[in-house]
């Protein structure tokens, strides 16, 4: 049980471990980009299991609402939701001298492109 | 509320509301006025605000009006407001030296995004200074980053476009890495408050988040300030960036990540995690004496004059990260003087390149053959510049090298092995220095050489040599960066 | 316990599309799948009480993010040509960088755990004090534009930012005519149009999407949204009618000056309410400041200003990364 309550957090390793081994071990510069973005995303899920309450709901709460309501930890969503769009940013940015780079170089592949700037 | 009680929120709040207004000038010059004038008005804040903490004044600033640790605050000490005058500073000089030479290489139709990016790259790595709230530091980290990004790409060479690229991946992982320590951090102490945190991380019991927080942040931080072995962004972002964008990076952005590391590292870690200072020399400072030697000896063997700056940097962070891992109050001020002279000589050093890329239309030292007779100013600048870097007597690289030697003598046996390693370095930089000197005044240029139309123009000339004639200053008369420093090493040591 | 089943559900599957997204060598399909990915992630997130979060990252990561991949992949390439396997530094790299991470959580406070540090230091107070001070039953707004309002702010001028990176790099420097071969272009690109049935329903959708935005942006106080996804659905809606309708009608519907404007004016108003606040006599950002009678009301008119410039930031950015990218093929 103890460890089934830590399963978010396994789940977060993992995503990290995935998204990581894609950016470096990848050469095609769209799927490292792709591999970026899921391990931004895994600390999304970091962030996100610590908001959870027991028997919790969301952090709205109504003008009439009877005191004793458990809500979910506010701040953790508020820094996801900063963090997604910081996310968004850099992948909409990455792509953008993705498509550069192929305009330049004729291919996303960074092998090849070390090979042409080693020619230069 | 007086203005001058508002002056650290001016200090973000200026470079953030002049931004939209200058991408949406679309007439020539005048994004570059706006950009300038934005600056020049942070840097003059910057200013103010080091002369009231230089009295050892702490200034706390809540943002919306809430009180920490609810609300985000600014938090500004000496330190900050050393790294703060560091930042705007080079920034405004690098503008004001830049309105030729950006004008060459940047073009009309891009210069809106470029100076709005380059007005945020100053107000996020300002942010990241003067902020108390660890999240915080992620934010302004990233509008710093994404901005130093478009400005990288405005290089003229494809090459800047690859450059780029890695500097988006290995930034991007660096501050996703903060974050992750920051998550950690807020797991164990349920705060986000820097203030907050370093009291709250006494009452931890289960220590395993906060160490591998630690972990994490200074990796993470590392990878950003380009420590070897983690710099390996760094030397082509810098060759291919235009070489103006070149001369503020060079001088403001990796320091600030180090001061960053410096400020979480002793502030928060230092006394809650125990024998911090131990996991931290044991991890810095083996990169940080590779580093210095690395970095020295990549610039003996290359072949492009920036670039061969850029692996200097590395050796030169290097200086950095030993002071940071001696915990101890003299190699701190040194590491804190250091990031500061050294960002007045690297600025200097790369506005000579600057000039000598607009004549000669190249960086590799070859092709400068006979800059010490066609361009006798700017080659004079790097000289005194080259100097500063080994750490001649009088130069401002003397001053922060004099501090991590008295640094590392109090670290005992090993100590005397650390002040070995400074001087084999300095003297590894003699080489490179010499090298670009040897080529540039004894070298006869090749016959069929376009010849050169002259020294640089004034405009460009003369903020280079008022850097140049800061940092002898600075060589001469240390007071404002020493005591600074002095103040922030001793508040980080928590010696006050 | 049947939504903890549910949760180890989505958790696993989350793990196995992004398996399936290294292994595929299709970019498409691991476009394809990064965007199912972030459907669950945003499923997830709901189950775990995070209502705004769930919206932000469907709209965002699901929808917008896919659309701009596959904006990328029809300019760039469809085959991801990496050699398959054997790097080993990635793999060591990744692998340690997992086991300090399981070392650090085998220490965590379990899921839920009320108990845990997080829940019982800045939070409560949070959750006590937002209807005395800022009095809007949303919480996540509260903190996200008032008490957190300087995160915001420069969260605000990070998208600015990535606008105009874009606009730098793809908007105004013309391609080179050989970079690209336009019957490739068309091949990967070819727009919906002459698919009736999706035209005339994605059509249909359109207004729905936008209003739909509208009420999240003023209803963001009450229940889960804001800016933030207000300006992802209203530029969500304008980027399926490009997609449907083909991008020059697109960018007939919003020319490029007004969502240049939109997006300079966004983060103008929002750095302007900080300035305005200080005007005022108070602190940066402190919209107390800005009613010197009823601080609430002050709160209340300070959110609403800043979330219309987070609103209006983020549909412009959205809107004109899109079309720099669908531009760019068609010279």
């Amino acid at each position: 049980m103890q460890l089934l309550g830590l399963y978010n957090y396994f789940v977060f390793a993992t995503l990290l471990m995935v998204g990581l081994y894609c950016v470096l071990a990848r050469t095609n510069i769209i799927k490292s980009l792709i591999g970026l973005s899921i391990f931004q995303s895994a600390v999304f899920l970091l962030y996100i299991s610590m908001d959870k309450v027991d028997g919790g709901t969301a952090p709205i709460i109504p003008s009439d609402a009877p005191p004793d309501i458990i809500y979910a930890n506010p701040l953790p969503q508020v820094l996801i939701l900063t963090a997604i769009v910081v996310g968004i940013s850099t992948t909409a940015l990455g792509l953008a001298v993705a498509v550069r780079i192929r305009e330049a170089y004729g291919t996303i592949e960074e092998d090849k492109i070390q090979e042409m700037d080693r020619e230069q | 509320m007086t203005l001058y009680d508002q002056l650290p929120a001016l200090l973000i709040a200026v470079p953030l509301f002049t931004a939209p207004i200058a991408y949406l000038l679309r007439a020539h010059g005048l994004p570059w006025a706006a950009a300038t004038a934005a600056v020049v008005m942070t840097f003059i804040i910057s200013c103010s605000i080091a002369a009231t903490v230089i009295g050892g004044e702490t200034i706390v600033y809540e943002m919306g009006g809430w009180p920490a640790p609810y609300g985000i605050v600014l938090h500004i000490d000496a330190l900050s407001a050393l790294l703060a005058m560091l930042v705007t500073g080079s920034s405004a000089a690098a503008l004001i030296f830049g309105a030729k030479s950006l004008a060459d290489e940047v073009g009309e139709e891009i210069a809106p995004s470029f100076f709005a990016a380059w007005i945020l790259c100053t107000a996020g790595l300002t942010g990241m200074v003067v902020t108390g709230d660890a999240f915080n530091i992620f934010v302004f980290m990233e509008i710093s980053s994404l901005s130093t990004y478009i400005l990288v790409s405005a290089g003229p060479d494809r090459r800047a476009l690859v450059a780029t690229y890695r500097y988006i991946v290995m930034g991007t992982i660096g501050a996703t890495f903060y974050l992750i320590g920051v998550g950690f951090l807020y797991m164990s102490t349920g705060t986000l408050n820097t203030m907050d945190l370093a009291a709250r991380l006494g009452d931890v019991t289960e220590l395993r988040p906060v160490l591998v927080a630690a972990g994490f942040i200074t990796v993470g931080l590392a990878l950003k300030a380009a420590i070897f072995p983690l710099h390996s962004w760094m030397p082509n972002a810098y060759t291919f960036a235009p070489n103006v964008v070149t001369v503020f990076i060079a001088a403001a952005s990796a320091k600030v990540s180090l001061y960053v590391m410096m400020r979480i590292d002793y502030a928060i870690f230092y006394k809650n995690i125990p024998n911090h200072e131990l996991q931290l020399a044991l991890l810095l400072a083996p990169m940080a004496i590779l580093a210095l030697f690395a970095g020295s000896m990549l610039a003996i063997y290359e072949r492009n004059l920036k670039r061969l700056l850029a692996y200097s940097s590395v050796a030169q962070v290097g200086y950095i990260a030993l002071g940071i891992a001696m915990s101890s109050v003299a190699g701190l001020t040194g590491a804190i003087v250091h990031m500061f002279n050294h960002g007045v000589i690297k600025g200097g050093m790369f506005m000579a390149v600057a000039c000598l890329a607009l004549r000669y239309r190249s960086v590799n030292i070859a092709n400068l053959a006979g800059a010490g007779r066609a361009m006798p100013w700017t080659m004079a600048a790097f000289v005194i510049g080259g100097l500063g870097l080994i750490g001649v007597p009088l130069t401002p690289g003397f001053i922060s090298k004099w501090y991590l030697v008295l640094g590392a003598l109090e670290q005992g046996g090993f100590g005397a092995f650390l002040v070995m390693v400074i001087l084999a370095s300095s003297l590894l930089a003699v080489i490179y220095v010499w090298k670009v000197i040897e080529v540039a005044y004894f070298k006869e240029p090749r016959a069929n050489a376009a010849p050169i139309e002259g020294e640089a123009p004034l405009v460009m000339l003369i903020p280079t040599w008022i850097v140049v004639l800061t940092g002898i200053w600075l060589g001469i008369n240390s007071y404002v960066p020493v005591t600074l420093a002095t103040l922030g090493a001793e508040t980080l040591l928590g010696a006050r | 316990m049947i939504t903890i089943i549910f949760s180890l559900f989505l958790l696993t599957m989350l793990v196995l599309v992004a398996v399936a997204i290294l292994r595929t060598d299709n970019l498409f399909t691991a476009v394809m799948l990064s965007g199912i990915f972030s459907l669950i992630m945003a499923a997830n997130f709901f189950v775990l009480d995070a209502a705004d979060v769930a919206l932000t990252e469907a709209v965002i990561g699901a929808g917008i993010s896919t659309v701009l991949f596959l904006g990328a992949l029809a300019l760039t390439a469809e085959k991801d040509r990496s050699p398959p396997v054997g790097s080993v530094v990635p793999l060591i790299s990744a692998v340690a960088l997992g086991s300090v991470i399981i070392y650090a959580v085998m220490q965590a406070p379990r899921l839920g755990d009320p108990k845990a540090v997080v829940h019982n230091h800045v939070a409560p107070w949070y959750l006590e004090k937002t209807p005395e001070l800022i009095d809007v039953p949303n919480v996540v707004t509260a903190v996200l534009a008032s008490f957190r309002g300087y995160d915001t702010l420069g969260e605000v001028f990070v998208v600015f930012i990535a606008c105009m990176g874009v606009m730098a790099l793809l908007g105004r420097v013309r391609p080179r005519k050989d970079s690209i071969k336009l019957t490739e272009y068309e091949e990967r690109s070819r727009n919906l149009r002459h698919h009736l049935i999706p035209r005339i329903v994605g059509k249909m959708l359109v207004p729905f999407i936008v209003l739909f935005g509208l009420y999240v942006q003023f209803h963001g106080d009450f229940g889960p949204g804001g800016g933030f996804q207000a300006g992802a659905l209203v530029a969500a809606g304008v980027i399926l009618y490009s997609l449907l309708e083909g991008d020059w009608r697109g960018r007939e519907l919003v020319p490029e000056w007004f969502s240049s404007l939109l997006v300079a004016a966004g983060a103008f108003l929002y750095a302007s309410v900080g300035v305005a606040c200080m005007v005022m006599g108070g602190r940066f950002l402190d919209y107390s400041a800005l009613d010197s009678h009823d601080p609430v009301h002050g709160q209340h008119l300070g959110i609403l200003l800043v979330e219309l410039g987070v609103g209006m930031t983020v549909t412009g950015v959205m809107i004109t990364i899109f079309h720099a990218f669908a531009r760019r093929g068609v010279r």
